[in-house]
């Protein structure tokens, strides 16, 4: 019985290797690819660890591309789009999470379903009206479009924190003659600190790995965001990619998504599953 | 009474009040562009020029994406896409979130690396792929040869029969751990004491699984289920990154942006657009149905 107790244990922890190394490898792979010189890189067989490891291609990726200005784009679009969301976004999730009134549910669920969009669809109108505000290849043009995937999002996940907050406070500022704006600002915004938070940083992120919006509306570098420059890096010449470069800009760009999973991932996880299982 | 009622209004109009923000950026970022692409797919007119020169052209774009092949072709991808992916993430994300339910130490970075996959952006995951798709360089040829599951290198992404299967795999990879993130949750809602009692009662872990885990695990697992379906639906980053425009991989979302942007056909990409708008309506429909089924 102890046997057989230690062998299943032995084979669970295999199993969890097994599974930790799918998810984990393709990572590593970009992690090493980086690291390597060009001869490694081309070396058949593969190398599975670079004999010489080199920083070149991280600093090959700011002087040989203008990575540098890509990530200064991704960082105000995604920044801007967060803060605007959460802005915008708060006093509805107020309005649903707290008001009871005369079709509420039918403003809910239209702004679920906005959500669900294929952003594909409104990718022809969304161009016109860019181009016909003068914004195309702007980082306002993106701004303006993340808001349809950005805000229904935060508006969802800080409904469904106000709803969990005792409405004891409130009750006790509306007492005291304060405006339901007061009541927002002061009362309420504190205690949704972990709810902007999670809804902040699930909307950054979603805004920093866009691609198809940022791909159709920035023609150059001025506004070009990361997603976009990763897919177009290219070489001296047109059939030879850039690899240990795309691989390093790879490593660059997930390295502080990893540190924010890393110390969120509470609430990242509770943000998910609140979002998906009210949805 | 009557105060009562007034207060009731007052309430109404500062929920209304606090609502309008975000109505009116929803109007204009997604009700006002919806509408235009609508409008837009009744035109011939080139993205090109701008101020607009549309020429009225009724129903002859929907007319065409009727008989074009090329959208069947995208039609068809995508399903393909749709099914095996969705199949593949449910199935293994089940497993992996069954694997990690258990005690265990080490649980919390198990988890972590969970997220790893999900954090990437899509855009560089399918670029590390592609690498190591890559047929002379790419790690998968060398691991599958060293394991003699192969005996030449395949060109992953360039051969038809490869390439649609390959990029699945990519997307299976980024998106299960998320699925079992999403079933984890549903897991752990489920009470200890059943399996306690159902134990003694001389109940294997295979009969478990099936009289208790699954059937209370149904509502998280179809709410999981939709999400990915309209996800997968509407696939573009992965497919473009990997393959570009090469219809035998081509999505709908694909096609749409070739047509709107690279051929500049404001109208009849609108077409395809709303082509795609409408099946994922009606899929979203009929799973908001179902699911009302399921709750009630």
């Amino acid at each position: 019985m102890r046997l057989r107790h230690r062998i299943g244990r032995v084979l669970f922890y295999l199993l969890l290797a097994v599974i930790l190394v799918y998810l984990i490898f393709p990572f590593y792979w970009a992690v090493v690819s980086s690291l390597k010189s060009p001869q490694e890189l081309f070396a058949t067989p593969v190398l599975y660890w670079p004999e010489h490891p080199r920083w070149q291609n991280y600093v090959d990726v700011f002087t040989q591309q203008p990575f540098g200005r890509n990530l200064l784009n991704s960082t105000i679009v995604a920044g801007l789009t967060t803060l605007l969301s959460l802005f915008v976004g708060s006093t509805a999730a107020y309005a649903l999470g707290r008001f009871r009134f005369l079709g509420k549910h039918t403003v809910f669920y239209a702004i679920l379903s906005v959500s669900m969009f294929p952003q594909i669809s409104v990718l022809g109108g969304m161009f016109v009206l860019i181009r016909s505000l003068g914004l195309y290849n702007t980082w306002w043009a993106l701004i303006l479009a993340y808001m349809i995937f950005t805000l229904p999002f935060t508006i969802w996940v800080l409904t469904s924190f106000i709803r969990e907050i005792p409405r004891e406070l409130e009750e006790a500022a509306y007492v005291d003659g304060a405006s339901p704006m007061q009541v927002l600002r002061i009362v309420l915004l504190p205690l949704m600190a972990p709810g902007l938070v999670t809804a902040g940083l699930l909307a950054f992120i979603q805004a920093w790995n866009e691609f198809l919006f940022a791909l159709t509306f920035t023609i150059d570098n001025s506004a070009r965001t990361v997603p976009v420059a990763i897919a177009l890096f290219s070489g001296a010449s047109q059939y030879e990619l850039p690899w240990a470069q795309i691989m390093a800009a790879s490593v660059i760009v997930t390295v502080p998504l990893i540190v924010l999973v890393l110390v969120f991932q509470q609430r990242l996880v509770s943000g998910l599953t609140a979002g998906a299982v009210k949805g | 009474m009557a105060q009562h009622s007034r207060l009731a209004a007052r309430r109404t109009r500062t929920a209304w009040f606090f609502l309008l923000p975000s109505l009116l950026v929803l109007l204009v970022v997604a009700a006002y562009p919806l509408w235009r692409t609508f409008q837009l797919s009744f035109y011939q007119v080139s993205i090109l020029q701008f101020p607009l020169q549309p020429e009225w052209v009724g129903l002859e774009n929907y007319r065409y994406l009727l008989a074009d092949s090329y959208w069947w072709i995208s039609l068809r991808n995508t399903a393909v896409f749709t099914v095996v992916s969705v199949a593949f993430e449910t199935v293994l994300g089940l497993g992996i979130a069954l694997v990690v339910n258990a005690n265990f130490t080490g649980r919390g970075l198990m988890r972590t690396a969970m997220l790893v996959p999900w954090a990437i952006p899509t855009v560089v995951s399918a670029q590390m792929w592609r690498w190591m798709y890559n047929d002379v360089y790419g790690v998968v040829n060398d691991l599958l040869m060293r394991a003699h599951l192969i005996a030449q290198p395949l060109a992953w992404l360039s051969d038809p029969q490869l390439a649609l299967p390959g990029i699945i795999a990519v997307d299976v990879w980024k998106t299960t751990p998320f699925m079992a993130l999403l079933l984890l949750a549903g897991l752990q809602s489920i009470p200890r004491e059943l399996y306690e009692a159902s134990t003694v009662d001389g109940a294997s872990p295979w009969q478990q699984f099936w009289r208790i885990t699954l059937p209370l695990l149904k509502p998280a697992l179809l709410v999981a289920l939709i999400f990915r379906t309209l996800d997968a639906l509407r696939v573009f980053d992965v497919i473009y990154v990997m393959t570009g425009t090469n219809p035998t991989t081509m999505s709908m979302s694909v096609y749409a942006r070739q047509q709107l942007v690279d051929f500049g056909a404001l109208g009849y990409g609108s077409a395809v657009s709303m082509g795609i708008f409408l099946i994922i309506a009606l899929f979203a429909a009929a799973y908001l149905v179902s699911l009302r089924v399921e709750l009630d």
